[in-house]
C-alpha cells in the first residue's frame, strides 16, 4: 500500500514537472507568472534527486556503506573529523555557491528567461550535479585527494600538468571578472562604494574581536559585524545625500580598480586572522541569509516575469555579450548548471569530513541542486524587470551611447520599450545618479532583487535600501573570492616555485609572500584593467573568458571521472559521465572557436584587433589590439591543454578496453567501518 | 516537537561548522587548552596550514 501510494506520488511529481517545464517552455507573447519555474524547477530536482542520483550510487558507483571513510580511519580532529551529513551539506554549500549563479544567468537572460531555464535545469540535473557527486566519491575513495592529484595518478602526468594550469588560469581570469563585476557596481555610486568601504574596517574589527576579546566566538561576531553593515549602508544614504563627502567616494572605474588591486595584494599579505577569515565569515553570514530570503520572498510574491521567452538576441547580436546561444549560454551560466570550479571543493575540504560513502549522494549530488536553485533565483530576478529597463543597465555605452536618450532610444528601438524618463526615475528610487551602462550582471540583479523584496517587505520607501542592501550582498561575497582566490593562487604559485628555490614554498617568509602574492594580483589585475578599458565593457570578453576556463576544467574533471569508470570495469555506465563530457567538449571548444577566430569584431578577439589596426593608430589602440591577441591566445592555450587530456585520456580508456593495458586503480584498500550500523537508522 | 528540536539542532551545528566554532572546540579538546587569545592564534596557524578556504566562483 506505502508503495503504491509512493508510486502514486512521484508519478504525480512527474505531471506537474512536466506541466510547469512545458508552460515555462512553450508559452508566448504574455507574461508568464515565477512559479512555474519555481514548481518545474523543484520537480526536476526531485525527480533527478530521487531518480537519477541513486541510480549512479547503486549502479555505477555502488556505494558501499560498510566501506569506512578517510574521515574514520584517518581521524585526526584537524581536517579529517566525521561529520553529520547535514553539515557537511551545509559546508559544501556554503563553499560551492558564489557569484556565478548569481550573475550567470542575469547575462544569458539576454536571450530570455527560456535558455537559461531549461540549461539550469537540464545541466544541474544530468551534468553539475554528477560532477560533484563523482568527484566527490572518488576523492574519498583516495583519502580525500585533490583533483590534480587524482589528474595525475589516474591519466598521467600530462593530467597532472593541465589540471594545475587550468586551475591557476580559472583563478587569475575569475578574479579579474569577479574584481570587474564589483567595478562596474560601484563606479559613480558613493553610496555603495562608502557601504563595501565600510565593510573592510569592520572586517578588521572583528578579527581583533576574534583574536582579543571573544577568542573563537565566530557566530557571534559575525552578528555583530553583520549589525555594523546594516549601519553602513544605513549611513551609505547619508554619505550620497551629502555632496562635499558624496565626493570622496564617487569614484571612477580606473580608480576603483586601483583600489581593488591594492586591496587584493594586502588581503593576501596580510595575516590571515586580520582581514581575510572575518571577511569570510561575515559573507558567508549574509550570502546564506539573503539567499534565504530571497527564496521566500519570491515564493510569496509569486512576481510575473516581464521578459519574454525568447527575444530577438538569439541570434547573437546581443548587446549584453556577443554570440548565439549555442554555445554561448552555456558557458555563460556556468555554475548553477556545470562549474569545474566545483570538482576544487570537491575534492578539497569537504571529502574529508564525509561520514559513509552511502552520504556523498545527498552533499555532491544535492548540494549542486541547491546551488542550481540559487541560479533558477537568479533568473526570475533578471526576469521580472521590464526587458527595457533591463537592456538599459547591461548594454555598454559602446553599443547604446553615453547619452540617456540616445540609449533609450536604440533600446526601444530594439522592441523593448524604456524612456530616459522611466531610468531615471528608477535611479532615483534606488539612491543612484543613474543605472545606464552598469554592465557586469550585479546592478542588475539587484534591482531584480531590491524589486522583490521592496514588494515584500516595506514598500517603494525601501527600495534604494534593499538595493544597497543586494550591492552590499554581492560585492562583500565577491571580494570574499577574491581575496581568498589570491591567497589560494598564491599558495599554488609557491607550491610551483619551491622545485626552483625551496625557500620560496615557504608559505610564512615574507619575501616569498610578498613576491607572489605581487605576480598574483600582477595577472588578474592586468586582466581587470583590459576590463576597465574595453570600449565593450569588459564583461563582453572576459566573461567568456572565463566561462571557458570553467568549463575546460569541468572538462578535466569529467575526464578524471570517466577513466576512474573505465578503470573500475563499470564502462556500460560510462556514459553518465561520457555525454555530460562530450556536451562540454562541444561547447567549450565551439566558444574558444569563435572568440578567437569568428569574423564578427564582437565576437572574434582576433577579428576586433583586425578593426581596430585597420582604423587611426594611437597608443590606446595598440594597447587593445595587444590585448585581444593575448585573449586569443589565453583561449588557444587552454583548449590545447584541454585537448592533450582527452586524448591521453581516450588513449587510455581504449587501451583499457581493448586489454593492452592493465587498469590499475589507486584507490585506499577497503576497510570495514565501526560507524555504520549506528548511522543506518 | 522532537524533529523541529533535531533540525534547529542539526542548523546550529552546521552554522557552527562553517564557522570554525566546532573546528576550534575540537582543537582545544585536541590540544587539552581553555579558550583564550593565545591557544585562538594558534589554531588559527594550524587553519592556515591545513586549508586554503577555495570558495567558488
Amino acid at each position: 500500500m506505502k508503495k503504491s501510494l509512493l508510486f502514486l506520488l512521484w508519478i504525480a511529481v512527474a505531471l506537474v514537472g512536466m506541466l510547469a517545464v512545458g508552460v515555462v517552455a512553450v508559452r508566448r507573447g504574455e507574461p508568464i507568472n515565477a512559479m512555474w519555474l519555481v514548481v518545474g524547477a523543484a520537480c526536476c530536482y526531485a525527480l533527478g534527486y530521487r531518480f537519477y542520483s541513486k541510480f549512479i550510487a547503486a549502479k555505477m558507483l555502488a556505494l558501499d556503506a560498510l566501506r569506512a571513510t578517510p574521515a574514520e580511519r584517518l581521524e585526526n580532529g584537524r581536517d579529517y573529523v566525521v561529520t553529520s551529513k547535514w553539515v557537511v551539506f551545509g559546508h559544501h554549500f556554503a563553499a560551492i555557491a558564489g557569484p556565478g549563479p548569481l550573475v550567470g544567468p542575469v547575462l544569458a537572460a539576454q536571450f530570455g528567461y527560456l535558455p537559461g531555464t531549461l540549461w539550469v535545469l537540464a545541466g544541474a540535473v544530468f551534468a553539475g550535479c554528477v560532477q560533484d557527486f563523482v568527484i566527490l566519491l572518488f576523492s574519498v575513495r583516495r583519502d580525500g585527494k585533490s583533483l590534480t592529484e587524482m589528474a595525475k595518478t589516474e591519466i598521467g602526468r600530462v593530467g597532472g600538468f593541465v589540471a594545475y594550469a587550468a586551475v591557476m588560469s580559472i583563478l587569475v581570469i575569475l578574479l579579474a571578472v569577479a574584481a570587474l563585476i564589483v567595478v562596474n557596481a560601484l563606479k559613480a555610486s558613493p553610496w555603495g562604494t562608502f557601504t563595501i568601504a565600510m565593510t573592510i574596517p569592520i572586517a578588521l574589527l572583528m578579527g581583533v574581536y576574534l583574536r582579543r576579546i571573544r577568542p573563537g566566538r565566530v557566530l557571534e561576531v559575525s552578528l555583530v559585524g553583520f549589525i555594523l553593515v546594516m549601519l553602513a549602508i544605513w549611513g551609505g544614504q547619508w554619505v550620497s545625500e551629502h555632496p562635499p563627502v558624496a565626493g570622496i567616494f564617487t569614484l571612477t572605474a580606473p580608480a576603483l580598480a586601483l583600489l581593488i588591486i591594492v586591496y587584493g595584494f594586502a588581503a593576501s599579505a596580510m595575516p590571515v586572522w586580520l582581514l581575510l577569515a572575518p571577511r569570510d565569515y561575515l559573507s558567508t553570514f549574509v550570502k546564506l541569509g539573503t539567499i534565504a530570503l530571497l527564496g521566500v520572498g519570491i515564493v510569496v510574491l509569486h512576481p510575473t516575469l516581464h521578459m519574454p521567452a525568447l527575444t530577438r538576441f538569439v541570434d547573437g547580436t546581443g548587446p549584453v555579450f556577443a554570440g548565439k546561444i549555442f554555445p554561448f549560454a552555456f558557458i555563460t551560466i556556468a555554475c548553477g548548471a556545470i562549474s569545474g570550479f566545483h570538482s576544487l571543493i570537491s575534492s578539497g575540504t569537504t571529502p574529508k569530513l564525509i561520514a559513509r560513502e552511502t552520504e556523498t549522494r545527498i552533499v555532491g549530488y544535492g548540494a549542486m541542486m541547491a546551488e542550481s536553485a540559487v541560479a533558477v533565483m537568479a533568473i526570475i530576478a533578471a526576469c521580472v524587470m521590464q526587458p527595457g529597463v533591463y537592456f538599459a543597465i547591461n548594454s555598454p555605452a559602446g553599443i547604446v551611447g553615453q547619452a540617456p536618450a540616445a540609449a533609450a532610444a536604440t533600446i526601444s528601438g530594439w522592441g523593448f520599450p524604456v524612456t530616459a524618463a522611466d531610468m531615471q526615475a528608477l535611479a532615483h528610487a534606488v539612491g543612484e545618479q543613474t543605472l545606464y551602462n552598469r554592465t557586469g550582471g550585479a546592478p542588475a540583479f539587484a534591482v531584480g532583487m531590491a524589486s522583490i523584496f521592496s514588494n515584500s517587505l516595506g514598500g517603494q520607501a525601501l527600495m534604494a535600501l534593499w538595493y544597497h542592501f543586494a550591492i552590499m550582498f554581492e560585492a562583500l561575497f565577491i571580494l570574499t573570492v577574491l581575496d581568498a582566490g589570491t591567497r589560494v593562487a598564491r599558495f599554488m604559485l609557491q607550491d610551483a616555485l619551491a622545485h626552483v628555490y625551496k625557500p620560496l614554498g615557504r608559505t610564512s617568509w615574507y619575501p616569498s609572500i610578498l613576491a607572489t602574492s605581487a605576480l598574483v594580483v600582477a595577472a588578474w589585475g592586468y586582466f581587470l584593467w583590459q576590463g576597465v578599458k574595453d570600449p565593450l565593457g569588459g564583461i563582453n570578453s572576459l566573461w567568456p573568458l572565463f566561462g571557458i576556463s570553467n568549463q575546460l576544467l569541468a572538462t578535466v574533471a569529467l575526464c578524471v571521472a570517466t577513466t576512474i569508470i573505465v578503470k573500475m570495469h563499470r564502462t556500460k555506465y560510462v556514459l553518465v559521465t561520457l555525454t555530460p563530457l562530450a556536451w562540454l567538449v562541444a561547447i567549450t571548444f565551439t566558444a574558444s572557436w569563435h572568440k578567437v577566430f569568428d569574423p564578427s569584431p564582437r565576437i572574434g578577439f582576433l577579428a576586433q584587433a583586425r578593426q581596430l589596426a585597420a582604423g587611426p593608430t594611437t597608443s590606446e589602440t595598440a594597447r587593445l589590439i595587444f590585448n585581444n591577441r593575448l585573449d586569443a591566445v589565453v583561449t588557444g592555450i587552454l583548449v590545447v591543454m584541454v585537448a592533450l587530456v582527452l586524448l591521453e585520456s581516450t588513449r587510455q580508456w581504449l587501451e583499457i578496453l581493448r586489454g593492452k593495458k592493465e587498469s590499475r586503480l589507486s584507490e585506499s584498500p577497503f576497510v570495514m567501518t565501526r560507524i555504520a550500523e549506528e548511522g543506518q537508522g | 516537537m522532537n524533529r523541529l528540536r533535531k533540525i534547529l539542532w542539526t542548523l546550529l551545528a552546521a552554522l557552527r561548522e562553517i564557522f570554525d566554532e566546532a573546528a576550534y572546540q575540537r582543537f582545544l579538546q585536541r590540544a587539552s587548552l581553555a579558550s583564550s587569545p593565545q591557544a585562538y592564534a594558534e589554531f588559527l596557524r594550524e587553519q592556515e596550514r591545513i586549508s586554503t578556504r577555495p570558495r567558488c566562483c
